[in-house]
C-alpha cells in the first residue's frame, strides 16, 4: 500500500514535470502560434544551467558553484529565456517553417554541446550530485518523494496561476489577436513580432525551469534525456489536451504519461529483456500513429474547445509587407 | 592543410544536396517543410538493403564489378528502392499529408510530418535493429591523385551518379511540360490551376522526384558510411540548412547550398574535430536566416 502511494508520488511529479513543459508550449503554440520542435534543447539548457550553478565544486569541468538550488532555477528561467529570445530574434521576422527549422537546429547544437563540451557539460556521462530539495528525507522513500510532489506542485501551480492570469491580460489579448488576424492587430500598432518574441521567451523560460526541476529531483542528467522523443512526447500532451487551454494541457500530460508509463511498464511485462528495445520502439510509432491520426481527426485536440481560426496565407503576405523593402 | 577534405565534402555535399532537392521541391510547391525527408532516405535505403538480400539468396554471391566494391545487384535494388520509396511518399501523402493539406494551416502539416518521421523512424528501428549494417564489408584502396588526395572507385562512382542526377533533374525541372508546371505552382497556386494546370499530378511528380534523390542519397550514405534508422534523420538539419543557403525553390541552388555545407564540414572535421560536426550546418544556417534569408538564389515571397 505504502508502495503504491510512493509510486503514485513519483508518477504524478513526473507527470506534473511534463506539465510544466506542456504549459510552456502551450504559451508558444497555443496561444501564440509558434512552433517549436526544439523543446527538449530549452528543456536541457535550463537543466545544465541549474546543475552547474547548485553542484558542488568539480575539478574535471567548469563550476559546480555550490549555489542554492532556488538561485539555480531562476538561473535556468533566465538562460532559457534568453536562449529562446535570441532563436525569436533571428527568425521570427520569417516564415513560419524557418523557426521550426532553427528551434531543431538549437536542439541539435544543444545535444551536441552537452555530449561534446567535456569541461561544461560532463559529456555523454552528465553531470552527478545534483542536490535535491529534500537530501535529508531520502532514507524514508515515502516522505521524500510526498514532498518533492508537493514542491513540483506547487511550482506547477503557480506556473499554471499565472499563465493564466496572462491570458486574460492585455498582453494575452495581443498574442491571440495577432494568432487570429495579424493585420487587424498590427493596424492597432502592435508590434508582431515584439510580441511574438516575448511569448517565445517567457514559453522557454518556462521550459527551462520544467528542465531545472526534474535536474534536481533526478539528481543526475546525462544528454540522452533530451532527446527529439522529449520533444515529441510533449507535443502529443498538448495535442490531446488541446492546444490553446492550459488546463488541457496539464491534463493532457498527466494521461499520455500515464498511458506511455503503462504500456512501458506492459512491455516489460510481456517481452523478453531482448525484445524490449524492439518493444519500445513500437510504444514510439503507436504514439506518432496517434498524435497523426488526432491531427487528422480532432485537430483542436481531444478537449480542445474554441475552433481555431488561424490562416497562415494571410499570415505570410502581412509578414512579407511588413518587412519587405 | 590537407586537401583530402575536398573529396569527403564533396561526397558529404553530394548527398546533402541529393536530399535538399527534395526538402526544396516540397517546401515550394505543396508550402510545408517535411520533417519525415530523412526518413524517406533512410526507408529506401533499407528497402535497397532488403532487396539485395533478396538477390543473394536466389542468385548466390555475385562478384563486383571490376574495381568497384559492389556488383549488379545493387545496381537493381536500388532501382527498385527509389521506386518503393516514391510508393511510400505517395501512400503518405495520400493518408495524411493531402488531408492536413486541406484543412489550410500550414503549420499543421510540418507537425503531421514531425509525427510521421517519429512513426517511420521507429518502425525501421523496430523492424532492423538500431544496430548499423553495411551494403559490403570489403575495404577499398583509396587511389592516390595528386595534392595529397586519395579517392576510390566506390566515390568516383557515386560523384559521377551525383552529377548525372542533378543534370537529369535540372532539365526536367526548365525543359519540360511538367518542370514549367512545377514552377508555376511554386510561384502562383491560385493563378496555375485556373491556367490549367494539373495540380494532382504536379504534386505526384514532387513526391516522386524528392524520394527518389532521397533513396539514392540515403544508399550512397549506405555504400560509403553506414546505413542506420537514425541516418536520414542526422542529415535534416543538413538538408534544411542546404535548401535554405541555395533559396528556396531552387535546384541548382540545393545542390550548391549541400556542396558548401559539405565541404565546410569536412574541413570542420579537420580544423576543430569530428564531434563538432553536426553544428556546422546550424551556424550557417544561422549566419542565411540573418544576413540573407532568402538564401543564394532565392526569390523574395510574394
Amino acid at each position: 500500500m505504502i508502495d503504491l502511494v510512493g509510486y503514485g508520488a513519483f508518477f504524478l511529479t513526473t507527470a506534473l514535470i511534463f506539465s510544466l513543459v506542456t504549459l510552456g508550449l502551450n504559451l508558444q503554440w497555443g496561444l501564440t502560434g509558434l512552433f517549436n520542435v526544439g523543446l527538449a534543447g530549452f528543456v536541457a539548457i535550463g537543466a545544465y544551467t541549474s546543475a552547474l550553478l547548485t553542484t558542488p565544486d568539480d575539478p574535471a569541468r567548469l563550476g559546480g558553484f555550490g549555489l542554492p538550488i532556488l538561485i539555480g532555477w531562476l538561473g535556468a528561467m533566465f538562460v532559457g529565456g534568453v536562449a529562446a529570445a535570441l532563436t525569436g530574434i533571428a527568425t521570427l521576422r520569417l516564415r513560419s517553417d524557418y523557426l521550426a527549422i532553427t528551434t531543431f537546429g538549437v536542439a541539435v547544437v544543444v545535444q551536441l554541446v552537452a555530449l561534446n563540451a567535456q569541461k561544461l557539460t560532463g559529456g555523454p556521462f552528465g553531470i552527478g550530485f545534483i542536490p535535491r530539495p529534500f537530501g535529508d528525507l531520502a532514507e524514508t522513500p515515502l516522505l521524500f518523494n510526498l514532498s518533492n510532489l508537493a514542491i513540483v506542485s506547487a511550482v506547477t501551480l503557480c506556473a499554471y496561476l499565472a499563465l493564466e492570469h496572462l491570458t486574460r491580460s492585455p498582453w494575452g489579448r495581443v498574442l491571440k489577436a495577432l494568432r487570429e488576424d495579424e493585420r487587424a492587430a498590427i493596424s492597432l500598432g502592435k508590434s508582431a513580432r515584439f510580441y511574438r518574441v516575448q511569448a517565445f521567451a517567457v514559453g522557454g523560460a518556462i521550459m527551462a525551469l520544467a528542465g531545472a526541476l526534474q535536474a534536481h529531483f533526478i539528481g543526475f542528467i546525462a544528454p540522452d534525456n533530451y532527446l527529439s522523443i522529449l520533444t515529441f512526447q510533449v507535443w502529443v500532451m498538448l495535442i490531446v489536451g488541446g492546444s490553446g487551454s492550459n488546463a488541457g494541457a496539464v491534463a493532457g500530460s498527466v494521461m499520455v504519461w500515464a498511458i506511455w508509463a503503462g504500456s512501458g511498464a506492459l512491455t516489460s511485462v510481456l517481452f523478453t529483456p531482448e525484445q524490449q528495445a524492439r518493444a519500445a520502439s513500437l510504444q514510439i510509432v503507436a504514439i506518432g500513429v496517434m498524435l497523426c491520426v488526432i491531427l487528422l481527426v480532432r485537430p483542436n485536440g481531444l478537449f480542445g474547445e474554441r475552433p481555431r481560426r488561424m490562416r497562415f496565407g494571410k499570415r505570410v503576405k502581412a509578414t512579407a509587407g511588413e518587412s519587405g523593402p | 592543410m590537407n586537401l583530402q577534405f575536398v573529396v569527403d565534402g564533396l561526397l558529404t555535399g553530394s548527398m546533402i544536396g541529393l536530399g535538399a532537392i527534395g526538402v526544396t521541391l516540397t517546401y515550394s510547391i505543396l508550402r510545408f517543410s517535411n520533417f519525415a525527408h530523412g526518413d524517406f532516405m533512410a526507408w529506401g535505403t533499407y528497402a535497397t538493403l532488403a532487396v539485395v538480400g533478396a538477390i543473394a539468396t536466389m542468385f548466390g554471391k555475385v562478384a563486383p564489378i571490376a574495381p568497384l566494391s559492389f556488383g549488379w545487384p545493387l545496381i537493381v535494388a536500388l532501382v527498385v528502392g527509389v521506386a518503393f520509396t516514391a510508393l511510400l511518399a505517395l501512400l503518405l501523402d495520400k493518408v495524411l499529408f493531402s488531408r492536413l493539406r486541406k484543412q489550410e494551416q500550414a503549420i499543421i502539416v510540418v507537425m503531421g510530418s514531425f509525427g510521421a518521421s517519429m512513426a517511420l523512424r521507429s518502425l525501421l528501428e523496430f523492424i532492423f535493429t538500431s544496430r548499423p549494417t553495411y551494403f559490403s564489408r570489403a575495404i577499398q584502396i583509396a587511389m592516390p591523385v595528386g595534392f595529397g588526395i586519395r579517392i576510390t572507385p566506390d566515390q568516383i562512382a557515386l560523384l559521377l551518379l551525383t552529377a548525372a542526377l542533378v543534370l537529369g533533374v535540372h532539365l526536367v525541372a526548365t525543359r519540360t511540360q511538367t518542370g514549367r508546371s512545377m514552377q508555376a505552382m511554386s510561384q502562383n497556386p491560385a493563378l496555375a490551376r485556373i491556367a490549367g494546370i494539373d495540380v494532382a499530378s504536379v504534386v505526384r511528380v514532387t513526391w516522386v522526384i524528392g524520394a527518389a534523390l532521397a533513396c539514392v542519397a540515403g544508399v550512397m550514405i549506405g555504400v560509403l558510411v553506414q546505413i542506420r534508422p537514425l541516418m536520414g534523420f542526422d542529415m535534416l538539419l543538413p538538408m534544411f540548412a542546404a535548401a535554405i543557403l541555395g533559396g528556396i525553390g531552387s535546384i541548382p541552388g540545393a545542390v550548391l547550398g549541400g556542396l558548401i555545407i559539405g565541404l565546410a564540414e569536412a574541413a570542420a572535421v579537420q580544423l576543430i574535430g569530428a564531434e563538432w560536426r553536426a553544428g556546422v550546418s546550424f551556424i550557417i544556417l544561422m549566419a542565411v536566416l540573418i544576413v540573407r534569408p532568402i538564401g543564394l538564389f532565392g526569390v523574395r515571397e510574394r
